[in-house]
């Protein structure tokens, strides 16, 4: 059997009318690899997890997902545009935490958890609550099961948002700049939740990040972009330390002078 | 939709009246209901002016006049806007003879229909009015003007150019209710649309071109007024850049 | 010029005629918020119908609510809908405010975030289970004083109704009026029960408005 990558893009495009936001953008994820993308703002970077997660069309090319394509599907050997019930079977694969949380406002963080898996996978609401009660253990915010967002720091919605995404069993996990829209003294205990998370799963991690430190302990893989493009990629010590690319060089003297 | 999209409509439901007006079956209805239109157009037109004057002159009663004045704005605005207007037209017809006061069926209707929409213009007048920045007050006095200098230089300026979408959907409920003028036996569009079905029974044709006119004319309001919004938003933005 | 002892020998006759005012109104505001709502439903979910139906909504709100009824009333017939006088006015009148209605539900939808549609996508809930589990009870909340002030508007025009003779209380007052040759007590007693009924809605909704706004800010 041949062993596909996890994920796969394939001379991507995604333009916004006449700017080209990804120009044929070609990546390869492995089976539990963590990758970090950085790069500065309006780089695409955000757009390659949008497009994995769906939420956005690509103009061009193909995202695979364990071999499989995932905004086409396979119809008599030709690849033609995916229906819904195809594109819900690929995504069910991969969970997304974003940058401004997004829990739904009216339920309380384990309600938050259950729904998916229960509407979605099934369940049961006992087995949908013991998996979300486990999961809310794991990020540390078991205390708070009944409480609503609103009544949660920003770090604590974040991680309610983790323990949510992983109730639906993903194989890939997407965290865009996940903590971008938290106050500095929150950040930690996100970032902590998200180690744990690396050591305990064998789960493909895609990141999109400005916390260099973090990136540099706990990806696999650094990819940095700019206009579009993966201007220079590898293993994260060699990256931080002796970039290859000017760009990168460039970006990384100005991340390092912000402190 | 933009104003292009509204005209392209307006044009299109034109047409189609202009095209039954033509066809037999709707020929002789022509005559009647262009003279229910007229009617329904003048009484609305009065009308609007009367709401516009009832509005205005409630709002600031509301917002600075001395308190009896302030009252009587109030119990104005709570009256009209707590009744149905069919009622407050049926009262002006047929209860206020009874206290000697005597009128027209058209006056009893102008009257109620511009005061009944100029109670709801009160409020919107009001709300521009205390929407305009506190800063702007605030130079008024500091450059010594009268309150009413700054009234009517400063302040009723800014606040037109926010009440004019309000007013728009204000004069499409005149429209509206002047089609309630037909129950005090004025000879609108609705009344003779009513008549005419009596005697003829040609419902169908009827209620549809009439309700076409209608259209027509609410659309024709509602174009007037983005009209005006693009002019006034145009001279505030002039302003502004100057 | 005011007969007390008049007014009172009406009272029961008036009475019964705004029961039927507040059958009218009760029936037609749940037309209005059902349809209302499929409308706009509708409208964010099947695109297709996103044309047809902003037309028919300004369609119904460009023209008069007395030609509406009359057109059920009396056109229905030709179409093979014959319909008895009450329930053509309650649906008229609820299908008129179902326009109104399904504007007020639109504007709840858009005020609710995009970021909750991405987070419904992100966890696979399909776009129905999206719209009723995670959109609406968003959506709601906000806007119903706005659903409330049309309430009270249906209410106010229900007296249009007489015009194709519901036993509602204007026509029960217009009957008074033409068998007594009084008509200052009964149109003045409809007035002050529509005063009293707005004016008492009005602070409802206030009511309901605070404390929509206490809960929202938990």
């Amino acid at each position: 059997m041949i062993e596909f990558p996890m994920v796969s893009f394939e001379n991507v495009t995604k333009r916004y009318g006449a700017l080209t936001v990804l120009d044929n953008l070609n990546l390869t994820i492995a089976r539990g690899e963590k990758v970090a993308i950085i790069g500065p703002s309006g780089s695409g970077k955000t757009t390659v997890l949008r497009m994995l997660m769906t939420l956005e069309t690509i103009d061009g090319g193909v995202i695979r997902v364990e071999g499989e394509p995932l905004t086409h599907m396979e119809r008599n050997g030709q690849l033609v545009p995916a229906d819904q019930a195809h594109t819900r079977k690929v995504r069910a694969k991969i969970g997304m935490v974003f940058q401004s949380f997004n829990l739904f406002p009216h339920m309380t963080a384990l309600q938050n958890c259950m729904e998916a898996p229960v509407k979605v996978l099934g369940l049961s609401r006992d087995e949908a609550e013991a998996r979300s009660t486990e999961l809310l253990e794991m990020v540390g915010m078991s205390n708070r099961r009944d409480y609503y967002p609103s009544q949660l720091s920003g770090g604590q919605q974040q991680r309610v948002a983790i323990a949510r995404a992983l109730a639906m069993r993903p194989k890939v996990m997407l965290f865009d700049e996940v903590t971008s829209a938290l106050d500095p003294e929150l950040v930690g205990e996100v970032l902590q939740v998200i180690r744990k998370l690396g050591a305990e799963h064998d789960l493909t991690m895609l990141m999109v990040t400005h916390q260099m430190g973090f990136a540099k302990e706990f990806a696999d893989r650094v990819c940095f972009f700019h206009s579009g493009q993966i201007c220079e990629e590898g293993e994260p010590t060699a990256f931080f330390q002796n970039p290859q690319n000017e760009r990168s060089r460039q970006f990384l003297r100005a991340v390092l002078e912000a402190g | 939709m933009g104003i292009r999209g509204l005209a392209g409509v307006l044009f299109l439901t034109v047409a189609v009246i202009w095209y039954l007006s033509g066809l037999e079956g709707y020929k002789i209805f022509v005559p009647g209901l262009a003279q229910g239109a007229a009617m329904t157009l003048q009484i609305t037109a009065a009308a609007a002016v009367l709401a516009v004057i009832a509005a205005i002159t409630a709002a600031l009663s509301k917002l600075y006049g001395p308190a009896p004045l302030r009252w009587l704005a109030i119990t104005y605005i709570e009256v009209f806007r707590g009744t149905s207007a069919l009622v407050q037209l049926f009262w002006l017809y047929f209860v206020l003879p009874v206290f000697g006061i005597t009128m027209e069926a058209y006056e009893a209707a102008v009257l109620g229909i511009g005061l009944n929409i100029g109670a709801y213009g009160a409020e919107v007048v009001r709300g521009a009015i205390i929407s305009v920045p506190r800063g702007q007050w605030e130079a008024t006095i500091a450059l010594n003007m009268t309150r009413a200098q700054a009234l009517r230089r400063i302040i009723l300026p800014q606040a037109f150019a926010a009440m004019i979408p309000p007013w728009g959907n204000l004069f499409i409920e005149l429209l509206k209710t002047t089609a309630l003028v037909s129950m005090i036996t004025l000879g609108d569009l609705a009344f003779r649309a009513q008549q005419m079905n009596q005697t003829t029974m040609k419902t169908v044709q009827i209620f549809t071109l009439v309700l076409l006119i209608y259209l027509a004319m609410s659309l024709a309001i509602t174009i007037g007024m983005r009209v005006l919004e693009h002019r006034a938003a145009r001279g505030i933005l002039r302003a502004r850049a100057a | 010029m005011w007969d007390w002892a008049f007014a009172l020998e009406i009272l029961p006759t008036l009475a019964k005629a705004a029961v039927v005012t507040v059958q009218v109104t009760v029936l037609g505001f749940l037309i209005a918020l059902v349809v209302g709502l499929m409308l706009a439903a509708c409208r964010v979910m099947l695109p297709g119908t996103r044309f047809p139906i902003s037309l028919l909504v300004e369609l119904i709100r460009s023209t008069p609510l007395l030609i509406q009824i009359f057109f059920l009333y009396f056109v229905g017939p030709s179409f093979g809908l014959t319909l008895d006088a009450l329930t053509a006015g309650i649906l008229a009148v609820g299908l008129h405010y179902a326009a109104y209605c399904s504007e007020v539900y639109r504007a709840g939808f858009e005020s609710v975030p995009r970021g909750q549609w991405e987070a419904s996508v992100a966890l696979n809930l399909g776009r129905w289970t999206t719209l009723r589990d995670i959109i609406i009870p968003q959506a709601i909340p906000p806007v119903v004083p706005a659903l409330g002030n049309y309430l009270v508007a249906l209410f106010k025009e229900t007296p249009l109704l007489s015009a194709i003779a519901v036993m509602e209380l204007m026509q029960s007052a217009k009957i008074i009026g033409s068998q007594t040759f009084r008509y200052n007590e009964p149109i003045t007693l409809v007035g002050l029960f529509f005063l009293v009924m707005s004016l008492a809605s009005a602070w409802a909704i206030r009511r309901v408005e605070t404390g929509i706004n206490r809960r929202y800010k938990r």
